[in-house]
């Protein structure tokens, strides 16, 4: 139970994974699936977030007073890679959209059934 | 002293000059920018790669960071051949993009189409180069956002969804490669590759380090389009812009292959990846399944572009099937494989952007009589198409040879004999080109058309040369591809 409970924020982090891949995967309306996408690539933010947690650690911030005593504190390397990876999220998300309004101007529809409809005419 | 920061300044040109582009806001003059730079970056992995097998690999500090901690940039001769690859495919397609990209994008995207791909090419030369887990997803992003929207400027509205799917699918893939850092980061403490290597043997029995290879084996296969996560690559290739396949054909995939070899080989080892893992029996069951998956349906495509693009995903099994060996004869057939099929698929792709300049279509119905009407044209896609089955004193010999070879060695030889078969399928999908373009009549309906002009024509034929030439002297190609097989697998420098 308590390996469990203790890894909780892991847990969330495998619901949102799969919920994230299944809209991606089972979802046919093409801006629906970028939110899936976005669920499945913010999910990864916060695996990195946890592996940098120190239980009973502080922010890492030098202060006067502080700066010598052997303090515990978390691991700022995760939460740098992942401002980049948010960056990268936002860029891929922000480019999935502008393409759906592409298609909807080029289509028509932005369900995916109907366009692969519309392809298959020769 | 600029050749000490040689390293940085593959990385920092095109970086640089893709905003430039975007500012000139002039099609020729970004196009300008585009070959200089496109040169500039040839000129400098040739000095790279001279410096790598004169005085083995070379280390830098990004910033003057040392490793562990700051990003290192590190060359040995491994990456040093692909960034020959990468910076050579793009210098030879950026004269021939000048008029192709007039022919098929509109005037006012020109700039920010060359802008793009040049950040495609800081995105594919950065993952290769640099020496730091998490620095590769960073530029496999660069990479791939640019592509997507590269492969969306395509004249076919089916290019835009050919982008969308390509977009959903590289994003899982990239944040599956991602995952599989992060697991790597939580049980060794670094992201450098070569402090990675040394630390991963304490942990390598955990069931974390191997959730993070089958991440990063999975993601990093979606990227490089292994059967059967392929499904994203023929309609990408077969949509966008004729310059975006040439340039992507040649290149994208073999940087993902790259990166797959540097993590399996060098981060977990060949005894993890061999003892722990079954990847090899599984590279080598996709591998041949995709072979033939994929050269049977190229036979059945009437599109010619997308049917080339079904022949890469089998070529990438070839690649695959080299690596999965685990020799040093195997890896050193992949490898140069890599080198090899850059050339005669750029060759290939670049003669069909050719065809489809002039005739505005790659159907198969479209090109009856072109071996005579564009004669040059359609001989250097003969030429590229018997590099493709692996006829001698064509690259594609010495791929297939080095892979027969590997499986002799082994004494496998019913692996030799597929390897064999496989290539008969080749012969029918490029002879179904060759009998439509010389022995039909051509189309009576359409209007006549003529050869392609000097500056589509020359670059096809530097390639269909090279793809002769590195058929015959295979010094400089298998040279390099052995003592990057020897450093991959832990026997030399």
């Amino acid at each position: 139970m308590d390996f469990f409970l203790g890894h909780y924020n892991y847990w969330i982090f495998i619901f949102l994974m799969m919920l994230g891949f299944y809209v991606v995967v089972a979802r046919g309306n093409l801006v629906k699936k970028i939110i899936g996408l976005n669920i499945f690539q913010a999910s990864v933010f916060l695996l990195y977030i946890s592996i940098g947690k120190v239980l009973g650690g502080t922010a890492p911030i030098i202060i006067d007073g502080y700066g010598t005593d052997p303090v515990i504190y978390s691991n700022p390397l995760p939460h740098v890679l992942i401002l980049t990876a948010i960056v990268v999220g936002v860029a891929t998300t922000a480019l999935g959209l502008s393409l759906v309004v592409r298609i909807n101007e080029a289509y028509g529809t932005i369900e995916e059934d109907e366009i692969s409809e519309m392809d298959r005419e020769p | 002293m600029i050749a000490a920061h040689y390293p940085a300044l593959q990385i920092a040109l095109p970086l640089i000059a893709a905003p430039l582009c975007v500012l000139l806001r002039r099609g020729t003059w970004a196009w300008l920018v585009t070959v200089a730079v496109s040169w500039t970056a040839l000129y400098v992995s040739v000095q790279l790669l001279l410096q790598v097998l004169a005085s083995g690999p070379i280390s830098y500090e990004l910033g003057g960071w040392a490793a562990p901690w700051g990003i290192e940039y590190r060359v040995d001769s491994v990456n040093a051949f692909v960034l020959l690859i990468v910076s050579g495919i793009s210098a030879i397609s950026a004269p021939y993009a000048y008029k192709s990209v007039i022919h098929e994008i509109p005037e006012h995207q020109h700039y920010l189409f060359y802008s793009a791909y040049l950040l495609c090419l800081t995105g594919l030369l950065g993952i290769v180069i640099t020496g730091d887990a998490f620095n590769v997803f960073v530029f496999l992003e660069i990479s791939s956002l640019s592509s997507y929207v590269l492969i969306s400027l395509g004249k076919d509205r089916k290019a835009v969804t050919a982008a969308y799917q390509y977009l959903v699918m590289g994003t899982i893939g990239a944040t599956f490669f991602l995952i599989g850092v992060g697991l790597i980061y939580a049980m060794t403490g670094t992201l450098n590759m070569a402090d990675i290597a040394n630390r991963i043997d304490q942990v390598q029995n955990t069931r974390t380090v191997l959730a993070a290879f089958a991440f990063i084996t999975v993601g990093l296969g979606l990227k490089l389009a292994l059967f059967p996560l392929h499904l994203w690559l023929p309609n990408a290739y077969a949509y966008a812009p004729s310059v975006v396949t040439v340039f992507l054909a040649a290149t994208a995939t073999k940087v993902a292959i790259y990166t797959m070899l540097r993590f399996v080989f060098t981060l977990f080892g060949t005894d993890f990846a061999l003892d722990v893992t079954l990847l090899a029996e599984f590279l080598m069951a996709l591998a041949l399944v995709g072979v033939f998956a994929a050269s049977i349906t190229a036979i059945f495509q009437n599109n010619i572009k997308r049917m080339l693009a079904y022949s890469s995903v089998a070529q990438v099994g070839y690649m695959m099937l080299g690596v999965s060996f685990f020799s040093v004869t195997g890896l050193t057939g992949g490898i140069v494989h890599l080198f090899n099929h850059a050339m005669m698929k750029g060759a290939l792709f670049m003669a069909l952007g050719a065809i489809f300049f002039r005739v505005g279509s790659v159907h198969i119905d479209r090109i009856r009589g072109l071996g005579k009407q564009m004669p040059f044209t359609m001989f250097a896609f003969v030429i590229g198409g018997l590099s493709l089955i692996g006829i001698p004193l064509t690259v594609g010999f010495i791929s297939k040879w080095y892979l027969i070879l590997a499986a002799l060695e082994r004494g496998w030889w019913p692996i030799a004999g597929l390897v064999l078969l496989s290539s008969l399928l080749a012969i029918v999908y490029v002879w179904r080109v060759v009998e439509v373009a010389y022995f039909r009549d051509p189309p009576t309906n359409h209007p006549k058309v003529t050869e392609a002009p000097l500056s589509l024509l020359v670059p096809t034929w530097i390639l269909v040369l090279a793809n002769i030439y590195f058929g015959v002297d295979t010094t400089l190609t298998v040279g390099v591809a052995d003592t990057a097989a020897k450093v991959l697998l832990g026997l030399g420098q």
